[in-house]
């Protein structure tokens, strides 16, 4: 990738997100020089006062797009970005305020505002890509910090970045973890869900959460199949699909399965 | 030439373990973890799982202690000697800007001499068919030739399988016949149990020299032998690997492959846990400065998108031909490819897929065409 100045100019946006996921830039403390070094921080309104204008080489985008002016601005971002990267299972799939797609979201705003009116929110939340093309996204919930500086680096390098599809699975037995699932009967959304965590929660002994969403391939319903296997009620296989990555569709479809029975 | 047969107490395993460090070994045992067998370092018999068993099903396993005095009663855990030979992730190459040009880094680590005692058979089988694949193909394997060379195998002979056994097929054992440099036999007949320990190696027949251990009984080679006899009959499980080739190759199209897919999840465990699958991919690392590069060789799974990425996309897109492949490769092309197949009978494929899929049922259900007896 060729760049217009001499340092690729990067911006970070934020849509409806806890923030999470750009912190974790900033958390990125041992390589945060490095990566100053070798961009120019454009926009990042959560880390300086001094807001450039665009056009900008990479948009690092969080968050999902909920409210009339998210859907008009992630059009103006898109034309200012050159490429652009969203970050987090917001901004990637919805994010758990992706729940509200099942529900009325007009019956939360009564119950829960003393001036509704004042409230200005779409429907549903939904991911960033089906709004605006998106280059590249990274995954989880949060992201990993090394995939965001991967990603720079290999842009830097004008090669691919090294981001897994696969299954937390492989991460699991690299790290030679002893599967839950198999030898303690729990529950774990590791074999449908994309690695990246480094297999974080199973070496911990807690079955996999599902942060980074569904994988390639992934094999939901096969793998709800195994949770009833195990003794799973449909209340919890309805919550382990419905959290973070809910509204990506394999894991959306799974749960209404299941609310369909 | 008869090999020497040697009468062994506890006491002359502790020898064993001794003399071995003695000789820059790092000596590893099966230990048991909080889930699972493991291999860890061993330095007294007294670390390993005496009384401790597992019970192993489709996508099920479950330590156990039964009692007793046994040391050897353990069924393999999830992990093979694999990791330790084809290690999970390693840096092949690093680099360095220098000026205008770069220079190559040499920073490979040495390799460990590692010494394992109570490997089973179907793990010894497993090292014997890597070693075609690694070492005795066109091209040898570095990383895994240094870590090879450095191996001392103390097998020990299976008189009891675990349910999801099936090593009587691929003829890997219940008897350890080959590969090893020693191998015991465990014998619970009387109060303590005693070993009958055979030399494969001269280094093993040395060793077992220096423990001082008395020679075995005559007749101590005949009961081994029929004991592991009666182990192979109990074996429920099989594959027929010398029709495998016909079997895959006229089951191209069959709808049990759509079947299989719909429960397989291509995470890749089996290939993963299997002793014997070797595929690898390629990382390239730069820093951010792009002074420095990094090349690192990770474990790969055929079950991944990306392992038949070529120009313009994935050979392999679907679930069903990338079982339908490992399946093929695993039972049959290996045989072809290294004349032998690519499949101990170790069953770790079949306890540790999270679906339970079991790769003994899916080709006998080929080979017939209907689903199998068990």
């Amino acid at each position: 990738m060729s760049f217009k100045h001499e340092k690729p100019r990067v911006a970070v946006f934020k849509f409806a997100s806890c923030d999470g996921c750009q912190l974790s830039l900033l958390d990125a403390e041992d390589e945060l020089l490095a990566v100053a070094g070798a961009v120019e921080i454009a926009y990042f309104p959560e880390a300086s006062r001094r807001m450039q204008k665009g056009p900008y080489d990479i948009a690092l985008v969080e968050g999902s797009i909920t409210t009339p002016h998210d859907a008009e601005l992630i059009h103006q971002v898109r034309r200012q970005s050159k490429t652009l990267i969203t970050i987090g299972a917001c901004a990637t799939a919805g994010g758990i305020q992706a729940l509200r797609n099942w529900r009325d979201v007009s019956e939360f705003v009564r119950v829960v505002y003393a001036k509704p009116d004042f409230i200005s929110t779409l429907k549903m939340s939904t991911p960033v890509a089906e709004h605006v093309p998106v280059d590249l996204e990274l995954r989880g919930c949060p992201i990993q910090k090394e995939h965001l500086i991967e990603v720079i680096a290999a842009t830097l390098a004008g090669r691919r970045p090294n981001l897994p599809t696969y299954s937390v699975c492989l991460e699991c037995k690299r790290r030679s973890n002893v599967c839950l699932m198999v030898a303690a009967g729990t529950p774990c959304l590791g074999p449908a869900t994309q690695a990246g965590c480094g297999a974080l929660c199973p070496s911990m002994g807690r079955g996999g959460y599902g942060c980074f969403g569904p994988m390639e391939n992934a094999n939901a319903p096969s793998l709800a199949e195994r949770f009833y296997t195990l003794g799973a009620t449909q209340p919890e296989v309805d919550r382990a699909f419905r959290s973070f990555n809910a509204w990506a569709w394999q894991f959306r479809k799974v749960s209404e399965e299941v609310h369909q029975q | 030439m008869r090999k020497k047969q040697y009468r062994l107490e506890r006491t002359h395993l502790n020898s064993l373990l001794k003399l071995l460090r003695e000789e820059g070994y790092q000596t590893y045992g099966p230990v048991r973890g909080e889930l699972a067998m493991e291999w860890a370092p061993l330095t007294d018999v007294g670390e390993l799982p005496r009384g401790w068993t597992s019970a192993h099903g489709p996508a099920h396993y479950r330590l156990e202690n039964r009692g007793g005095e046994s040391l050897f009663g353990y069924r393999n855990g999830p992990e093979s000697l694999k990791k330790f030979l084809h290690p999970p992730r390693a840096r092949i190459m690093k680099a360095e800007r220098n000026g205008g040009a770069f220079r190559i880094l040499e920073d490979r680590p040495a390799a460990a001499k590692r010494a394992f005692l109570g490997v089973k058979p179907c793990d010894v089988a497993a090292v014997a068919a890597l070693d075609r694949v690694l070492l005795n193909d066109r091209y040898s394997d570095d990383i895994y030739q240094a870590n090879r060379a450095g191996l001392f195998l103390i097998a020990v002979h299976c008189t009891e399988c675990a349910e999801t056994c099936f090593c009587a097929s691929s003829k890997a054992g219940p008897q350890a016949k080959t590969g090893f440099d020693i191998a015991l036999h465990e014998r619970l007949d009387g109060a303590m149990p005693e070993y009958f320990a055979e030399c494969g190696t001269a280094a093993g027949a040395a060793l077992l020299e220096k423990t001082g251990a008395p020679p075995a009984p005559p007749e101590w080679a005949r009961e081994l032998a029929d004991a592991c006899a009666l182990a192979a009959g109990a074996q429920q499980r099989k594959v027929d690997f010398s029709s495998a080739a016909a079997v895959v190759e006229r089951n191209y199209d069959s709808p049990r492959w759509d079947d299989i897919a719909r429960r397989c999840m291509a995470c890749g465990n089996c290939t993963q846990a299997c002793p014997t699958c070797f595929c690898v991919n390629f990382e390239e690392h730069s820093s951010l400065d792009l002074q420095t590069a990094e090349r690192h060789r990770v474990w790969d799974s055929c079950f991944t998108q990306n392992f038949t990425y070529i120009h313009g996309g994935s050979v392999r897109l679907s679930t069903k031909s990338r079982y339908r492949h490992w399946l093929g490769h695993k039972l049959a092309r290996w045989q072809q490819q290294f004349g032998s197949p690519g499949c101990v009978g170790c069953g770790r494929c079949i306890t540790w897929c999270p679906a339970g899929i079991d790769i003994t049922a899916e080709f006998e259900w080929l080979k017939a065409g209907a689903p199998a007896a068990i």
